[in-house]
C-alpha cells in the first residue's frame, strides 16, 4: 500500500513537472516567434514561395520563384517602375540607344559597391556582359535560356546554341560609362535589360567561386559553389543561407552602399508548393504573404483581414487555331465565325477574377504597341452562323484540347475556361470533342510539338516591355501549334523587332497588331489580373504586373 | 541468425534490380520529361529536343539505363532537376524528417492501437467495442490528405498548433543531426525542440491514422482468437489473476500477428508519407517525392523509388527476425 501510495505520487509529481516544462518552453516558443514576426528594429518577414529556386546566378535562370529572390538581392543596368512595366534607372542612371539601336551607352550611378565590398563600376558591367557572350561548355550555354533569346548566340556556340551573336563588345568608356556595340539592332532593347537574368553581379566573386563551371552530371547540371552560396550583387538584401531541408531562403538587409535601402533586417521565402498550405500558413501567421492565391479565395482571404493585392494584366489568354489539323480553319471565315460566336466578354464577367478585361489583340495593355483600332470582333452570334454558312462549315467538329492539372495566371481554371467556350461554339452549331491532358503530361508535347489540336487553351505571361516578347513568341516563324505559314506576317513582325526602340518601334508593333487581328491566327481571349496576398501588418509593398515586386519597400508591424 | 540476414539481404540484390527496370522504363515512358522540367514553362519543342540531345536522353533506352545503373552503383544518382543537388544528399537531407515523422506516427499507432483493440476486444459486442470498431472503419476509409486538411481547418488554430512545415519559418535552430525535436534536446534549445513537437503533432496523427485503425483491427482478432484457446482456460482453472493471465498468455500470444502488421505497415507509411507530408508541407522524402512527381525530376524519382524499394525489404528482414524473438518455434523452423 505504501508502496502504490509512493507511485502514484511520483506519477503526479512528473505529470505536473511535464506541464510546467511544457508552458514554459510553450511561452519561450511564443517569444520568439513575436521576435521573428517584426520585432526589433526593421524586423523579419517571411514570405511563402510557390516554388523552390533552382540556383542564384541569375543567368543559368528563367523561372519566376528564383528571379523573385535574386530581384531583392541583384540589380539590373535598367529596372521597371514599381507597379508598371514602364522603364526607369537602375544601376544605370542614363541611358541612350543610338547608331540605329546597335549602341547602347550606359551613364552608371557612382558610389555603389557590391555585397562583398568591391566597387560597381564600367569594368563590371563590361566584365559581366563579356561573360555571358564567352561563356564555354554546352550546359552552361544551354542553361541561358534568356540569353540565348536575347543576345541569340555566343562567340563560339556550343551544344544547342546556333545563331548569330546580337553582342559585338563593350567598352569601358570612364569609370562610369559602359558602352554595348551590337551586331544588329533588336526591338527587345532597352527593356530587355531589365531582364533579371542579365543583373550585374560582382566580378571578384564570380571569378572567386567558379561561376562559370556549370556541368552536365547524368539527367542534369551541377552548379558551382557560387550558384549555390555566393551570389553577390548590389541590390537592397544579400545572401545570407538556403537551407534545403526546410525549405527556406534567407536574405539579410545589406548595409554597403545599397543601391536602395532595406527597411527589413531580415527577408526569409518559405517554399510551400501546396497552395492551400500556403494559405494555412497566412493564417497561421506562420508567413506574412505568399504568391498565386487562387481567385476563389480572394473574397474568403480579404475577410480575414489579408490584404489581396491585385497586379496589373501582363498576360494574355487565346484560343489557340491550328490550320493544318483542320483544313477547315484554313478559311479566314471560319477563323472569323469563332472569333464572333465566343461571347468574351460574358465569360470574362462570369468565370475570371476580378480586374480581368476582354483582350482585344495579343499583347496586354501595358504594351508599347498596343493598338485601340484593331479590328474588333464583338460577340454576334447571328453572324459567327452567317460566316459558317458562307464557308460551308456548318456542324464542323472541332478537336478542342485542354489541359489539366494546371493554374495558370491567364488560366485559373482551364476546364471551366473550356466549359464557357465549347457551349459558345456548340451554340453556333459546331460540335466540340474535349480532350483534356495533364499540363505537363502530355498536352503541351501534343499542341506544341505534334500539333495534333484543331483548337486549344494556351496563353503567356510577358517577361519585359516588349510586343515582340508576346507576338514574335506566338507568330514569329511557322509552329505546329497554330500550322499556317504567311510569311507576310512573319516578316512584318520580324521587322518591327529590328526596328530601332521608340516610336518606330511601337508604331511597327501597332502595325502588326493589326495584321495580326485581321489574320486571326487564334483569338484573344482574356487578360487576367493574377494577385498577391500579404498579412495586415504589411506596408509598402507594391504589386508588379512582372511579378517584379521588390521587398526593399517593406515593413512588418 | 547471421545466414538468415546475408541470405535475405542477397535476395534484395535482384528485386532491387528488377524494380530499378520498372522504375526507369515507367519514368521514362512519361509525358514531359526531364527536359520539358529543366526549362520551364517557357521551353519550345525545339529547345527540349536539343536539350534531350545534350543530355542523351534521345539514346536508346537499354543505353539510357545502363548509364543510369553504371552511375547508380557507385551512388550516383545525378543532381536534382528541381533543385540542382546531388539527389543522395538530398535524401540525406530530407530522410530524418521522414524518420521523425514516421517514428511519431507509429508511436501513436502501436501506442494506441494495441490497448483500443485489447479493450474491444475484451468488452466484446459492448458499447466500447462498437465505438472503438466504428471509429477505426473510418480511420481506415478517410484519405490522408482529406484527413489532413480537415485536420488544418478544424484543430491547428483552435489548438494553437502549426500546421505547416517542421519549425516555424525563420526560427534560427541549430541543426546537428537533422532529427529536429532531438537536436532542440541535445542542444538545450528548448524553444526549438518545443516548436518540432508542436509542428509533428497533426502530421503524425494524420500518417497514424491507417496504421491505428489496422492494429486495433489486428489485435481485437487476435486477441479473440487467444482468448477461445484452451491454454487460457487453463490458466484461469489454475486460479492465476486475472492480470497475469492477460499479461503472460493473451498479450504475448495474441502480438504475434500485431507484429507482422506493423511492421507492413511500417513500409506502407512511407506512402502515406508521401500525402503527410504534401499536405503538411513536412519537408521529408514523401515531400521530395511528390515534388519530384509534379516536375518530372527523373534523377529523384529513381533514387527515392530505389531507396522506399529497400527501406521496404530491410524492413521485412526485421519484421522476420521479430518473429523469431517473440516466438521461438519460427527460429527452430
Amino acid at each position: 500500500m505504501q508502496q502504490l501510495r509512493v507511485t502514484r505520487a511520483r506519477r503526479v509529481a512528473l505529470i505536473g513537472l511535464a506541464g510546467a516544462l511544457a508552458v514554459s518552453i510553450s511561452a519561450c516558443a511564443e517569444s520568439k516567434r513575436e521576435e521573428g514576426a517584426g520585432g526589433g528594429s526593421g524586423g523579419t518577414m517571411v514570405f511563402g514561395a510557390a516554388g523552390n529556386p533552382k540556383t542564384f546566378d541569375p543567368l543559368f535562370n528563367d523561372d519566376g520563384e528564383t528571379f523573385r529572390i535574386i530581384r531583392q538581392m541583384m540589380d539590373t543596368l535598367i529596372m521597371n517602375k514599381p507597379g508598371t512595366a514602364d522603364l526607369e534607372p537602375g544601376l544605370a542612371e542614363k541611358w541612350e540607344g543610338s547608331n540605329e539601336g546597335k549602341t547602347w551607352t550606359f551613364s552608371l550611378k557612382k558610389g555603389v559597391k557590391f555585397h562583398d565590398g568591391t566597387p560597381f563600376n564600367a569594368e563590371a558591367v563590361c566584365f559581366n556582359f563579356n561573360r555571358m557572350f564567352n561563356m564555354k561548355g554546352a550546359a552552361a550555354q544551354s542553361q541561358m535560356i534568356y540569353y540565348g533569346d536575347v543576345f541569340e548566340g555566343f562567340a563560339k556556340n556550343e551544344g544547342d546554341a546556333s545563331g548569330a551573336p546580337v553582342f559585338k563588345d563593350c567598352q569601358v568608356k570612364d569609370e562610369s560609362t559602359a558602352v554595348l556595340n551590337l551586331n544588329k539592332a533588336k526591338g527587345a532593347f532597352p527593356a530587355a535589360f531589365t531582364l533579371p537574368s542579365f543583373s550585374i553581379q560582382s566580378p571578384d566573386a564570380l571569378k572567386k567561386y567558379n561561376a562559370d563551371q556549370v556541368t552536365q552530371s547524368g539527367d542534369s547540371f551541377s552548379y558551382p559553389e557560387y550558384a549555390l552560396k555566393h551570389p553577390t550583387g548590389t541590390g537592397p538584401f544579400k545572401f545570407e543561407s538556403w537551407d534545403q531541408a526546410k525549405g527556406e531562403i534567407t536574405l539579410s538587409k545589406a548595409t554597403d552602399s545599397p543601391t536602395q535601402t532595406a527597411k527589413l533586417d531580415k527577408l526569409v521565402f518559405k517554399v510551400i508548393p501546396d497552395e492551400n498550405a500556403r494559405k494555412q500558413a497566412l493564417k497561421a501567421g506562420d508567413i506574412q504573404g505568399y504568391d498565386y492565391p487562387s481567385p476563389a479565395d480572394y473574397g474568403l482571404l480579404r475577410n480575414d483581414g489579408e490584404q489581396v493585392l491585385i497586379r496589373p494584366s501582363f498576360n494574355i489568354l487565346y484560343l489557340g487555331i491550328n490550320q493544318k489539323n483542320n483544313p477547315k480553319l484554313k478559311d479566314l471565315k471560319v477563323r472569323q465565325a469563332l472569333a464572333y460566336g465566343l461571347n468574351r466578354a460574358q465569360f470574362v464577367k462570369s468565370k475570371l477574377p476580378e480586374g480581368a478585361e476582354t483582350a482585344t489583340q495579343f499583347v496586354p495593355k501595358a504594351i508599347d504597341g498596343y493598338n485601340e483600332n484593331v479590328t474588333k470582333y464583338d460577340y454576334n452570334l447571328q453572324k459567327a452562323k452567317d460566316l459558317l454558312k458562307e464557308a460551308g462549315a456548318e456542324g464542323m467538329t472541332l478537336k478542342f484540347y485542354y489541359p489539366t492539372e494546371v493554374t495558370r495566371p491567364y488560366m485559373p481554371n482551364p476546364a471551366d475556361i473550356f466549359t464557357s467556350l465549347s457551349e459558345d461554339m456548340k451554340a453556333m452549331g459546331i460540335k466540340v470533342e474535349p480532350i483534356a491532358k495533364p499540363w505537363n503530361g502530355g498536352y503541351k508535347d501534343d499542341v506544341q510539338k505534334a500539333g495534333k489540336h484543331d483548337v486549344h487553351l494556351l496563353g503567356w505571361t510577358g517577361d519585359y516591355n516588349d510586343a515582340g516578347n508576346f507576338v514574335g513568341t506566338f507568330f514569329g516563324r511557322e509552329k505546329p501549334e497554330f500550322g499556317f505559314n504567311d510569311s507576310a506576317l512573319f516578316s512584318a513582325i520580324s521587322a518591327a523587332d529590328a526596328a530601332p526602340a521608340g516610336e518606330a518601334h511601337t508604331k511597327a508593333y501597332q502595325e502588326v497588331n493589326q495584321k495580326i487581328m485581321e489574320y486571326l491566327p487564334a483569338i484573344p481571349i482574356s487578360y487576367g489580373p493574377p494577385a498577391i496576398v500579404v498579412g495586415p501588418k504589411v506596408k509598402g509593398l507594391v504589386a508588379s504586373p512582372l511579378t517584379d515586386e521588390r521587398f526593399y519597400t517593406v515593413t512588418v508591424n | 541468425m547471421l545466414r538468415f540476414l546475408v541470405r535475405r539481404l542477397l535476395q534484395a540484390i535482384p528485386t532491387l534490380l528488377i524494380l530499378s527496370i520498372l522504375i526507369f522504363a515507367w519514368l521514362r515512358s512519361l509525358p514531359g520529361g526531364p527536359a520539358g522540367a529543366l526549362l520551364g514553362d517557357k521551353a519550345t519543342p525545339e529547345k527540349i529536343a536539343d536539350l534531350n540531345k545534350l543530355l542523351g536522353l534521345d539514346d536508346p533506352i537499354f543505353v539510357q539505363y545502363f548509364k543510369f545503373l553504371g552511375r547508380a552503383i557507385t551512388g550516383d544518382f545525378g543532381n536534382s532537376l528541381v533543385s540542382a543537388q546531388p539527389v543522395m544528399s538530398e535524401i540525406g537531407n530530407f530522410l530524418p524528417a521522414t524518420l521523425e515523422l514516421g517514428f511519431c506516427a507509429m508511436l501513436i499507432a502501436v501506442g494506441l492501437g494495441i490497448p483500443f483493440g485489447y479493450l474491444s476486444a475484451r468488452f466484446r459486442g459492448g458499447a466500447v467495442d462498437n465505438i472503438i470498431i466504428v471509429l477505426s472503419l473510418v480511420g481506415v476509409a478517410v484519405p490522408v490528405f482529406f484527413l489532413g486538411y480537415m485536420m488544418q481547418d478544424a484543430l491547428a488554430a483552435p489548438l494553437g498548433l502549426p500546421s505547416q512545415g517542421r519549425q516555424m519559418a525563420g526560427l534560427d535552430a541549430t541543426t546537428v543531426t537533422g532529427f529536429a525535436v532531438f537536436d532542440g534536446i541535445i542542444t538545450q534549445e528548448w524553444d526549438a525542440a518545443w516548436d518540432a513537437i508542436t509542428h509533428l503533432i497533426l502530421p503524425a496523427f494524420a500518417l497514424a491514422t491507417i496504421p491505428l485503425a489496422v492494429i486495433v483491427r489486428i489485435t481485437r482478432a487476435s486477441v479473440l482468437d487467444v482468448l477461445n484457446e484452451d491454454f487460457i482456460r487453463t490458466a484461469n482453472s489454475k486460479g492465476l489473476t486475472q492480470p497475469i493471465v492477460r499479461r503472460r498468455h493473451v498479450l504475448r500470444n495474441g502480438l504475434l500477428p500485431v507484429v507482422t502488421v506493423i511492421g507492413l505497415q511500417t513500409g506502407a507509411l512511407l506512402g502515406g508519407a508521401v500525402l503527410t507530408e504534401r499536405v503538411f508541407n513536412f519537408r521529408g522524402l514523401g515531400f521530395l517525392l511528390a515534388e519530384g512527381i509534379e516536375r518530372r525530376d527523373y534523377p529523384r524519382l529513381q533514387a527515392l523509388l530505389l531507396f522506399g524499394a529497400l527501406v521496404y525489404v530491410l524492413v521485412n528482414t526485421l519484421v522476420d527476425i521479430s518473429y523469431g524473438l517473440i516466438d521461438p518455434r519460427v527460429r527452430v523452423r
